[in-house]
C-alpha cells in the first residue's frame, strides 16, 4: 500500500533525516516516536508531498508518488495536522466538507454527494451533534475529531496524522486512539506520531523509533519497544511492564 | 433519522437566515438609491419633468452609481484580503493598493494633466504597487509567506506615503495642493459616466473570478500545509485572487479617490451576520458596501452646506461603528 524506500528528507536547503525505509500495509497502524526535533513531523509532511524528497523513494500502491499532482497525492493521503486554534468560525460541518476539495473541480462548490460523505464521515465518528458548531467554540478534543473528520472526507487510503493526542485530556487521548484502531479496522492505513510510547501499544500494529532522522528501531510495538531501545531514544530510564491480561506499559523511573 | 432531520432543519435555518439577510440588504440598498435621486440642493418637483430628468439621470445617477460600485468593490476586495491572511485587521490597503494609486494621482496631478489621466495613472500605480509587494514578499524566503506579504505591503506602503508627503512639499500650494488633498481624501462630486463605463466592467472584471472561486477561496483560509495537503495549490490561488481583488480596489480608488474604512468594516459586518463561509459573505458584503457607502455620500452632499469628503465621514461613522461590532463578535470572526 504504502513502501517507502531510502528516503533522505528535510527542507530544502537542510536534510533532517535518512535510509528511513518501511512499508505500510492496507489496514495497518503504524506509530512514529522520536524526541522532539528528531524529524518526526518532516517525516510525516515528507510522506504527503508537502516537502520535496531529498533521496529515495515513495510508492503509493507500487506508484511514484513524486509523479502525482497535489490532488491524486490529497485522494490518497489524508492529513491530519496538530488541532490549533482557527482563525474563523465555520461550522465543523463546512470545515469537513473543506476535506471533499480534492474530489472537485476548481469553480465547483460541495454538491448533494460531498455533503452525504461528510454527514457520513462526522456520524462515523459519532460528532454529528456538532455539525453546525462553530470551529472556534468546540474544545480541544471535539476539535481534533473534526479534523479527523476532514481528512476521512478527502476518502483517503491513508490517514497521517501529526500526534494526534498532544494537548488533549487522558479521556480524549483515549478515544482519538479508539478511533485510529476502528478506522484502521474499516481498511484505512494509519500513520501517526505521538510522545507516548503506550500509545504504540494500544492503537498500533507497528512501531518506528526516529532518533535524529534515522530508524533506531521497526518492528512490532513488542519488539521495539523495550527498556534499552527507550533509553537510547529518550535518554531517561525506563520499565517496560507486562500487564495482566496482555499488554504492556512504559514506567519512568526517576532519578 | 433524527438527525438526519436536525441536519436538514439547521441547515434550512442557515439558509432562511442567509436569504433574509440578503433580501433585506437588498431592499435597503434599492431604498437608498432613491432617496439619494430625490435629495440635493437642488429641489425636485414632478412639474418641472425635463429638469427632473437631468438632475436624476445626468448629475445625481452617476453619482449614486459610483458609489455603490466604489463601495461594493472595497466591500469585496476587503472580504477577500481579511479572509486570505486570515487577520481581521485588515482592508483593501494592506498590501499597498491605496498608497500606489495616491503616487500615480499626486505624480498625475504634480504634471498638471487632466483629470481623465489622475484617474488612469491612480489605477495603474494601485495594481503596480500591489505587485511590487507580491513579487518582493514572495521573494523573502523562510518566512510565512502572508506575513513576508503583509510585512512588504506595510512598508511599500510607508515608502509610497513618503515619496507622496515629499511631492506634495513640491506642489503648487494654491492649485495642485488643495486638489491633491481632496483627492487623498476621497469624493465622489465628479464622477462622469464616462469614467463609470471604464472603472464598472474592470470591477467587473475582478468579480467574475472571486465567484467562481467562491467555494476554494475558503481554503485559503487555512494553513497553506493543510490547504495543500487537501489537494489545493495555495500560492496560485492565491495570487489569482490577490490580482482579482486589486484590481476591484484600484478600479475603485481611480474614480473615487481613497475612502477608508468600508474595506475594514463591512467585511466584519456581514461575517457576524452569515459567517464566514465567502460564497455566503461576498453577495451580502458587496450589498452592505454599496448600501454604506451611498448613504454616507448621501449624507455628505445633502446635509450641510460645504460638502464633507465621505473618506472622512466613513471614519468618523466607522471607528465607533468597528469597536461596536468587535464586542460583539468576540472571540470569533
Amino acid at each position: 500500500m504504502l513502501a517507502v524506500d531510502s528516503l533522505a528528507f528535510g527542507y530544502p536547503r537542510h536534510t533532517v533525516g535518512r535510509d528511513v525505509s518501511f512499508t505500510l500495509g492496507a489496514g495497518e497502524v503504524m506509530c512514529v516516536l522520536g524526541p522532539n526535533g528528531s524529524g518526526k513531523t518532516t517525516l510525516l509532511r515528507t510522506l504527503l508531498g508537502l516537502l520535496p524528497l531529498h533521496e529515495g523513494k515513495i510508492l503509493f500502491n507500487g506508484k511514484d508518488f513524486s509523479s502525482f499532482p497535489r490532488r491524486e497525492i490529497a485522494r490518497f493521503a489524508g492529513y491530519v495536522p496538530q488541532a490549533h486554534q482557527p482563525y474563523f468560525a465555520y461550522s465543523v460541518r463546512d470545515m469537513v466538507l473543506m476535506g471533499r476539495s480534492a474530489h472537485l473541480g476548481t469553480f465547483s462548490t460541495p454538491a448533494a454527494h460531498d455533503r452525504e460523505v461528510a454527514a457520513r464521515v462526522l456520524e462515523s465518528l459519532g460528532i454529528s451533534p456538532l455539525a453546525d458548531r462553530p470551529v472556534t467554540e468546540i474544545s480541544a478534543g471535539e476539535r481534533q475529531l473534526a479534523l479527523v473528520a476532514r481528512a476521512l472526507a478527502q476518502e483517503p487510503r491513508l490517514l497521517v496524522m501529526d500526534e494526534p493526542t498532544a494537548s488533549l485530556d487522558f479521556g480524549n487521548q483515549v478515544r482519538v486512539l479508539e478511533r485510529i484502531a476502528a478506522l484502521a479496522a474499516g481498511g484505512i492505513s494509519i500513520l501517526f506520531s505521538t510522545h507516548d510510547p503506550d500509545h504504540a501499544f494500544l492503537a498500533a500494529q507497528r512501531a518506528l523509533l526516529l532518533a535524529e532522522g534515522r530508524v533506531l528501531a521497526l518492528g512490532t510495538p513488542r519488539e521495539v519497544i523495550r527498556a534499552d531501545t527507550l533509553e537510547r531514544l529518550y535518554h531517561v530510564a525506563v520499565q517496560v511492564v507486562p500487564l495482566e491480561g496482555g499488554g504492556h506499559t512504559c514506567l519512568p523511573a526517576l532519578k | 433519522m433524527y438527525l438526519g432531520v436536525a441536519a436538514f432543519f439547521f441547515d434550512s435555518i442557515e439558509r432562511i437566515r442567509y436569504a433574509a439577510a440578503l433580501a433585506i440588504a437588498f431592499a435597503g440598498l434599492l431604498a437608498l438609491v432613491v432617496l439619494a435621486l430625490l435629495v440635493g440642493r437642488y429641489p425636485l418637483s414632478l412639474s418641472d419633468l425635463p429638469m427632473l430628468k437631468t438632475v436624476v439621470l445626468e448629475i445625481r445617477g452617476p453619482r449614486v452609481l459610483a458609489a455603490a460600485l466604489v463601495g461594493a468593490s472595497l466591500a469585496a476586495a476587503g472580504t477577500v484580503y481579511q479572509g486570505i491572511l486570515r487577520n481581521p485587521l485588515v482592508s483593501p490597503d494592506i498590501l499597498g493598493v491605496s498608497s500606489g494609486a495616491a503616487l500615480g494621482a499626486v505624480v498625475a496631478m504634480l504634471l498638471s494633466m487632466n483629470f481623465f489621466m489622475v484617474q488612469i495613472l491612480a489605477f495603474a500605480g494601485g495594481l503596480a504597487a500591489v505587485a511590487l509587494v507580491y513579487w518582493i514578499g514572495s521573494r523573502l524566503r523562510g518566512h510565512d509567506p502572508l506575513l513576508a506579504l503583509v510585512l512588504t505591503g506595510v512598508v511599500v506602503g510607508t515608502l509610497l506615503g513618503a515619496v507622496v508627503s515629499l511631492l506634495k512639499t513640491l506642489a503648487d500650494p494654491l492649485g495642485q495642493l488643495p486638489a491633491i488633498t481632496f483627492w487623498l481624501l476621497g469624493s465622489l462630486a465628479s464622477v462622469s459616466p464616462r469614467e463609470l463605463a471604464i472603472a464598472a466592467p474592470l470591477a467587473i472584471a475582478g468579480l467574475i473570478p472571486l465567484a467562481l472561486l467562491r467555494w476554494r477561496v475558503n481554503l485559503l483560509t487555512l494553513p497553506d500545509d493543510e490547504a495543500r495537503a487537501l489537494g489545493a495549490d495555495p500560492g496560485r490561488l492565491r495570487l489569482l485572487v490577490i490580482a482579482a481583488a486589486t484590481l476591484m480596489t484600484a478600479a475603485a480608488v481611480a474614480i473615487s479617490g481613497i475612502i477608508g474604512w468600508i474595506g475594514l468594516l463591512v467585511p466584519h459586518a456581514a461575517r457576524l451576520l452569515v459567517g464566514p463561509g465567502f460564497g455566503r459573505l461576498l453577495p451580502l458584503a458587496m450589498l452592505l458596501g454599496a448600501a454604506f457607502l451611498l448613504a454616507v455620500d448621501t449624507l455628505c452632499r445633502a446635509a450641510t452646506a460645504v460638502e464633507l469628503p465621505p473618506g472622512v465621514v466613513t471614519a468618523l461613522i466607522g471607528t465607533p461603528l468597528f469597536l461596536w461590532l468587535f464586542a460583539l463578535s468576540r472571540r470569533s470572526w
